[in-house]
């Protein structure tokens, strides 16, 4: 089945003249070899050559001193910049009289020769590497039993070998559209103190988090006091905010943003838009908090907040879908 | 010229060298072996320098990472920050990080030569990820990729993609704000892969972000998995590259069969030695006086803060870019959704990829030319792929702009949004004119300039016995190198021969389009 290469099914007979010689032909020799090998810059040249000594030991020198430099700036409190300096000459002066030896004193700058072998062997190397290949396939062709039993515990066995992989981390489950807020958790600040919604001025805004998990990475939340701002509240978000003096006041909007995951923390307080610095994405909080601007598709969720019987700030219950939950980014099963 | 003692000293010499060689060789018969090697022949050409410039930076790398690890402590617990002796950074104290941030505030401030170490081993990455950038993009423009060397262009290719890995897997190992930030886009982007996100970053990180284990794994895979791969896939690259032999550009005295240039032993040798020793002095010079990220001034990693002006290191910032320009699109239906990080933090990537791993049989079929190459295309002579290339050039550095639309818009004044707008055209505009522009100077430098090849190679000059001369194996001539032949002896030693002459008006000119 080897011997037989269709001229026009291999890609190699489709262009037989390889490099556009013949692989079976000797490889020319089609210029002088090894011309120039023996010549250097300043052959015959022994003042020019001395110079070119002189401009090496310099370099060099200037490697040694760096380096004596380098011992004492390590000595001496290892400065950070006189290092760099100590490091980058004496590399650079080894390095200027490595390269200057090589150009000056030595030989073999242009040199040409043959490359000598094809990158492809010739036609009788060729099938007699197929009929190697062959004469092991065909006793194994003769049991395709055998071949399709071994694909298939293969497959069974590559599945079962899987396994380990499976101990890497849990399987997704509630906890993707959960946070550690729930009916009566505490919003606290970044040092662990509840806030009264009196410590809040109009259009000031604060991160704050669950009292009983506050490390929980998706539950960071901005209160936000809009004072008289319009805020649209849709039917089932009504009573979601905790209004002074008979405004809209204060309202809980999810920090993490809903394109990728980092906190929208930017707030203009004359527009009422929340701007997340990674992607630029910006979310109108008086309406919805839907998105106005950049990549996110859906607004920040909302979640709804009251004031406890000691005056402090708690969450109704965790975010839900009527807030725009679940919180941060999307994905497959999240509906 | 040499005395007697010269050559009684090189015969010593020879002596000594002989018993060397003939000591290794009776254990391994490697004469042979070491003949090619020594006699090896590499081209020169100042755009060959740059793939062993990455080459350079790695074997940095490689040492200062060494280094690094000796010191740095793979952790997520959480520490307070006050230490009781040596240098101690006073905006940090009391304030919580993870162990294996404080380990790193410890490399810079109290480990002698710890800072330049960590500032030299980030310099000599994105370095190293530029001369890959460059390396890559002379392979592409001078179609370096064809065949025989379409295996090797894969092997780069993943090279680049695994690299790309370990700088992102490094630059998170501090846990730092900046890096924590990152980490959290990635965790996003992977969660929104159709099917698979969920269970993927929950097997990634050990559970919901940002856990405890992810530091831990990085470190495994920056330390050992990366460098292992990067080390084997570049073992094979540069064994490839030894045995098909370098390719050249066409020129005087090249043919496809021929190699000009220097020979390993002594020139190569000595000028690459010399070069690695100047870019280890360019890296440390860097690392001494540019300071590179200072993770103690971004803080410990937090969730719920970022500082403005977050950027990746820059070699992601064409992937980042493509995530802050990407349309507000999300598929929602039947309780599924495919999220938006999906479509430019991946989709995107994976099909520019795609054309670049198809690339070599794409062109083959472009230029229907099938058969194996050793000398390069200027990339004039090719103005199709020249234009790819550089639309492809024009959007990477047009999303690479988009990471940076924040500091764009701080700098000069305008908004970020009109900045965003105008990018989100100019990447579509951008390539298209780019690949036209560049179609365009192809044309132009053709009808200009002519092919190097068409330049007299410089044949041999035979002197008859009657005082004649005639010129063998100089046949081409480029009009505008002519020499007119007024004189059988000419001094220039050009053709002199009429008949030949006539031969260059049988050179045809490289054609429009190819």
């Amino acid at each position: 089945m080897t011997d037989t290469l269709d001229e026009k099914q291999t890609p190699f007979a489709r262009n037989p003249r390889h490099f556009g010689i013949d692989p079976d032909e000797p490889w020319p020799d089609d210029v002088p070899m090894d011309q120039d090998d023996t010549r250097w810059r300043y052959q015959g040249d022994p003042k020019g050559a001395k110079k070119a000594e002189r401009r090496i030991a310099a370099a060099w020198t200037v490697t040694l001193l760096a380096s004596i430099g380098l011992a004492a700036v390590y000595v001496d409190g290892a400065n950070t910049q006189l290092a760099g300096l100590c490091w980058g000459l004496a590399f650079g002066g080894l390095g200027v009289g490595l390269i200057l030896w090589a150009r000056d004193l030595l030989p073999g700058h242009d040199v040409i020769a043959s490359r000598g072998h094809h990158n492809v062997s010739s036609e009788a190397d060729r099938i007699a590497v197929a009929e190697s290949l062959g004469r092991g396939l065909d006793p194994i062709a003769r049991r395709p039993f055998l071949i399709k039993m071994l694909g298939a515990v293969g497959g069974v066995f590559g599945l079962a070998i899987a396994f380990p992989i499976a101990s890497l981390g849990p399987r997704p489950h509630r906890n993707l559209y959960q946070t550690a807020w729930g009916k009566g958790v505490r919003a606290v600040t970044q040092d662990g103190t509840p806030i009264r919604p009196s410590e809040l001025p109009v259009n000031g805004i604060l991160t704050v988090f669950p009292e009983t998990n506050p490390a929980d990475a998706l539950s960071p939340t901005l209160l936000i006091n809009l004072g008289d701002a319009d805020y649209e509240t849709p039917p089932q978000r009504v009573g979601w905010n905790i209004p002074i003096d008979g405004k809209t006041g204060i309202v809980a909007i999810s920090k993490i943003c809903t394109h990728a995951g980092c906190p929208a923390s930017l707030y203009n307080v004359v527009t009422h838009q929340l701007v997340c610095p990674c992607h630029y994405s910006t979310f109108d909080v008086l309406r919805l908090s839907e998105p106005i601007f950049g990549p996110a598709s859906r607004g920040l969720p909302q979640l709804p907040i009251a004031v406890d019987a000691q005056g402090f700030i708690v969450a109704q219950a965790d975010y839900s879908r009527a807030g725009g939950g679940p919180v941060g980014p999307g994905f497959w099963n999240r509906g | 010229m040499s005395t007697t003692e010269e050559r009684i000293a090189a015969q010593k010499r020879l002596r000594a060298a002989r018993a060397g060689t003939d000591t290794i060789d009776e254990r391994l018969g490697s004469s042979k072996f070491l003949t090619s090697v020594l006699d090896k022949i590499f081209p020169d050409h100042w755009s060959f320098m740059v793939g062993e410039i990455a080459m350079d930076s790695l074997i940095v790398l490689i040492i200062t990472g060494i280094y690094l690890a000796l010191f740095y402590v793979p952790s997520s617990k959480e520490v307070v920050y006050a230490p009781t002796s040596g240098h101690v950074y006073i905006p940090l104290v009391g304030q919580k990080m993870s162990e294996a941030y404080q380990s790193v505030i410890n490399i810079s401030f109290n480990v002698r030569f710890g800072l330049i170490m960590r500032q030299a081993h980030h310099w000599a990455a994105l370095i190293f990820l530029a001369a890959v950038f460059f390396h890559m993009a002379r392979i592409f423009f001078t179609g370096a990729f064809r065949k025989p060397r379409e295996i090797n262009w894969i092997i780069g290719l993943l090279l680049w993609q695994i690299v790309a890995l370990e700088g992102f897997t490094g630059y998170s190992l501090p846990d730092d704000l900046l890096s924590g930030t990152g980490l959290r886009v990635i965790y996003s982007i992977v969660e929104s892969i159709p099917f698979v996100g969920t269970w993927l970053v929950y097997a990634l990180w050990g559970g919901r972000f940002p856990g405890t284990s992810l530091i831990p794994r990085l470190f495994v895979v920056h330390e050992f998995l990366f460098p292992l791969l990067i080390i084997g896939l570049l073992t094979a690259h540069l064994m490839i590259l030894w045995h098909q032999k370098h390719t050249d550009f066409p020129g005087p005295g090249k043919t496809e069969t021929n190699i000009r240039g220097s020979r390993i032993w002594p020139q190569y040798a000595l000028k690459a030695g010399g070069l690695m020793m100047l870019v280890s002095s360019v890296i440390f010079l860097l690392a001494g006086f540019v300071q590179i990220n200072p993770v103690w001034i971004y803080g410990p990693y937090q969730p719920y803060t970022v500082s403005a002006g977050a950027q990746p290191d820059w070699y992601l910032g064409w992937q980042d870019g493509a995530v802050r320009l990407w349309p507000h699109w999300e598929f929602r239906s039947f309780g599924h959704e495919i999220a938006n990080p999906f479509f430019p933090g991946l989709l995107l990537p994976g099909i520019l990829l795609g054309v670049m791993f198809a690339w070599p049989w794409i062109d083959k079929k472009i230029y229907k030319d099938y058969r194996a190459h050793n000398l390069l295309d200027r990339p004039r002579d090719k103005p199709f792929r020249t234009g790819v290339g550089a639309a492809a050039v024009t959007l990477f550095s047009l999303l690479t702009m988009a990471s940076g639309t924040d500091i764009i818009a701080n700098n000069l004044h305008v908004s970020y949004e009109a900045i965003v707008v105008a990018l989100d055209y100019l990447v579509i505009i951008g390539p298209i004119v780019a690949f036209i522009i560049a179609y365009k100077a192809c044309q132009r430098l053709q009808e200009v300039d002519f092919h190097p090849i068409q330049r007299p190679v410089g044949g041999v000059i035979y002197r008859t016995r009657d005082g004649g001369y005639h010129t063998v194996g100089d046949v081409h001539h480029g009009p505008a190198h002519d020499v007119p032949a007024e004189t059988p002896t000419d001094k220039r030693g050009s053709g002199d021969d009429g008949v030949e002459h006539g031969s260059e008006k049988s050179v045809p000119a490289p054609t429009a389009g190819d």
